[in-house]
Order: C-alpha cells, then structure tokens, then sequence
C-alpha cells in the first residue's frame, strides 16, 4: 500500500491547470508545421504561422493560448494499492482547479444551465476515475473549450450501417461543424460501448499525442482514411477555405450491444490542450 | 499576399463599402466586448426605446470573453468566441448603426441580409489565437454589466488589431466561397 496526499494533488493540479493553458503540446506544434507544408490557401497559410506564433507568446509570456480556458477535465488513473491521505480526492481536484484558474489568471467558464450563473471558480471538475492492479497515482488534465465541445454528438447506429455509416456520421459531422470549433481540428471518434462510454472513448481518444500510431493497425487505417475524405472538404483553417481542416483523427472503440453501433465524435479545437503528472 | 488595409474607428458606410472578402484589415481605435448574455440585454433595452451603455454609431462590437487580466496587463488571452450564438440578436444592433462585428464562424441569412441592406461587415479574427490578439489592444475598461464576469461589456483601445474579412456588404461571404475554392469531390 502507497499512500499519496491529498495536499500534493492540489498543488500537481493546480499546475497543470496553468501549464495545460500556457503551454501547447510540442506534438500539436509540429502538427502546425507539418500542416503549413501541405496548406495551399494564402489565408491558411497566414493563419497556421499565427497559431505558432501564439503558442509562443502564450509560453513565453505565461498567458492561456485561448481565453476560453475551458472545462476542468480530469483524468484521475490510479492503482488499487493507492491509499488517499488527509481527505477527499475529489475535493482535493476541485480544489487544484480552484487554485490554478485563479493563480493562473484563467478565466472562468463553468455556469448554472438556467440561469447562467457563473461559478466563480471554474469548479466543478469534471472527473474521471479508473482504478486498476498497481500502485500507480496518474493525473490528466485536459481543459476543453465551448465552441469545439458544442460541435460534437453522440448518436446510436443501426449496426447495418458499418463502417461506412460510421464513416460518414463522422464527415458529416466535421462538414458541418465548418469554421465553428476553430480547424484545424483533432477528431476523437468513440465507437462501441453503451450510449455514455461512446462519448467517453471519443474524449479519451484526444489525449493520444499527434503523430502516434493507432495501437490497432486496422483502427490505424481508418484513421487515415477518414482524415483524407475529411481534409477534402475543403473547411481549411478558421472555416476560410483550405487543405487542412483537421490534424489527425483518433478511434477508440471496444465492443457494443447486438442490436447496437453507438458512436461519438468530440472534437478538439487546435489548442489541444492536455498535461499530466505522476505522483 | 497584399497588404493589410489601415481602419480607424468608427468605421464609415465608406470605408467598409471599400471592402471586399479575403481582405486582411488591421483595426485602430475603440471596440466594444460583448457575448450572449449582454446582447440580451442591448436588445432588451433598445427594444424598450431606452439608451444603450454606448453609442452603436459607427461602431464594431467584438465577440469576446477575455481571460482575466495579469498585474500590469490591460487583458488576459482575448480571441473571438463563436458568432452564431450572436445571430438572433446581430440584425436590430446593425439596424441601429452598428457597422462592424468581430468574431469567428458564419453567420445566419438574416445577419447577412442586414448587412447588406444597411451597409455592416463581419470581421474573423483568429478562434484559439487569444495570447496573440492580446497584443494589440492597449487598454480595457468595463463600461457595462460587471455582474457578467468575463461577459460584462468592455471599451478596448487597440491598435493594429488583426482581422479578415468574412462577409462583406456586397453580399460575398468568405466562409461559403473559401470552403468551395478548396474542396475536392470525389
């Protein structure tokens, strides 16, 4: 048994909630450049060299990327031989949270759905715990903004449909999103599980880095395949026209019900943002 | 590329008439925040015939909730948010004088015909590029709504504040016509 305090989750999310914000992924900059490569529209080109540049003011300067600085989202991965100590860890996350939007200068986003009522402290977190054999302590955080999070669905398949329904439940959604969650876009596709565990598989799947290969070879080249139909849309950075409308798409999937195929796409802006610690 | 075109505000039927969809502009002078919560309450007021916190004359409202300020700061990161959510009540601020709206994404037909018809143009700035847009503005200082937070109307003083045009008021809209430039049917 190993026990880990809940003072040193407060401080290791409290610092990933400012670094996840300030600091882009060198993954996701050399998404950017490979992308400048490829973009043919001026307007495009324009705009990738200033999501660069952007990175490195944020970095530099110690300001958010976005100032939508967005949803707390916590993965907490944990081994069962883990003891918790001095109190609660759910608290001890939403307290990081408290503690980083605040130290930070993040903004605060989190509001009563009626009546739209700030929360003051970008709290509650969103918080996701999985306990597995070991004594490892994890901590994700991936801060995730309005405008791509508001283009994402879930829906629920006819199993005939196949790959290729799945396919294009998957375009039709990037196509019709357009400019709205900032392209270029990371496309995470949860396919399999029951109607909630496909949203959370789509979200997961964005925290693999860019560049990495699909554990499944199989899932690897529908990956590629629906990257390139979805780059022929021509949507481009901003919404402005162009090749380069997402970066990467990413699958999870594991098995479903028979008389099910649930999918979900969540998609990621271009600040894609996610930092995280062991303790 | 071509240059970037030099506006100050407010903006006259002139100067944004000049303009076409695809233009870089780099905006000088005074810009208005507001988001949902506040164009409820513009419309609200207007809609009752009562003064609004500023004059609409001429003016460019901005799509943004900013990230706080640092010490020493004027604003924390403060790119757009996305327009559409503006779209309801975009139409009776442009029929009342507002010439120009900062933000990202397309807009509704019914935006797009008030532009048109009383001369108004649609700025994209760059979604998720927030530290950089922070650059160019100079001050910021909340005039209405505090209670709104990171909502609340502010004043910003900026210079050379970048942007592109998207709908211009002859009718061109950039997010249609830049998307069919570059997509590839099968």
């Amino acid at each position: 048994m190993r026990s880990v305090h809940v003072d040193d989750i407060v401080r290791t999310i409290r610092d990933l909630a400012i670094r996840a914000n300030t600091e882009l992924g060198d993954d996701v900059l050399r998404a950017f450049e490979a992308a400048l490569e490829k973009e043919e529209s001026p307007t495009g080109r324009d705009i990738l060299k200033r999501l660069i540049e952007n990175a490195e003011i944020a970095r530099a300067e110690k300001i958010p990327m976005c100032q939508d600085t967005g949803f707390a989202v916590v993965f907490v991965d944990m081994g069962q031989d883990v003891h918790i100590e001095g109190g609660s860890l759910r608290e001890a996350v939403e307290e990081g949270v408290r503690q980083g939007y605040r130290d930070g200068y993040l903004r605060k986003s989190i509001c009563h759905p009626f009546t739209r009522q700030n929360t003051g402290d970008n709290t509650p977190a969103i918080i996701h715990i999985d306990v597995q054999p070991g004594d490892h302590f994890r901590l994700i955080l991936a801060p995730k903004g309005g405008g791509s999070e508001n283009m994402s669905r879930v829906t629920m398949l006819t199993p005939a449909v196949g790959i290729q329904g799945v396919k294009d439940f998957v375009v039709q959604r990037v196509k019709e999103s357009g400019p709205n969650p900032c392209p270029p876009t990371i496309v995470g596709v949860g396919i399999g599980g029951t109607f909630e565990q496909a949203a959370l598989l789509a979200k997961k799947a964005l925290l693999r880095p860019l560049g990495s290969p699909n554990p499944d070879p199989e899932l690897g080249a529908l990956e590629a395949d629906w990257l390139e139909a979805i780059n022929r849309l021509g949507i481009g950075p901003q919404g402005l026209g162009g090749r380069i409308t997402s970066l990467a798409v990413h699958i999870l999937m594991m098995p479903c019900h028979i008389a099910s195929l649930p999918v979900a796409v969540n998609i990621q802006c271009h600040a894609a943002r996610h930092k995280e610690a062991s303790l | 590329m071509p240059d970037a075109i030099v506006l100050q505000t407010p903006l006259s039927e002139q100067d944004v008439t000049a303009l076409k969809i695809g233009d870089r502009v780099l905006l000088n002078g005074v810009l208005y925040t507001a988001r949902d919560a506040a164009h409820k309450r513009l419309v609200e007021l207007l809609e009752k015939g009562q003064p609004l916190p500023f004059d609409l004359s001429g003016q460019v409202i901005y799509y943004v909730g900013p990230s706080p300020a640092q010490p020493g700061r004027p604003v924390g990161a403060a790119g757009p948010t996305t327009s559409y959510r503006m779209d309801a009540y975009a139409p009776l601020l442009i029929r009342h004088g507002l010439r120009g709206m900062i933000g990202k994404g397309a807009r509704s037909d019914a935006v797009k015909d008030a532009m048109r018809r009383h001369k108004a143009v649609y700025f994209a700035a760059i979604g998720g590029a927030g530290a950089l847009m922070a650059r160019s503005i100079l001050s910021a200082e909340v005039i209405a709504y505090p209670e709104l937070g990171p909502e609340a109307v502010r004043r910003l003083e900026v210079k050379d504040f970048p942007v592109i045009v998207a709908n211009d008021v002859h009718g061109g809209d950039l997010y249609q016509e830049g998307v069919r430039r570059y997509a590839r049917t099968a």
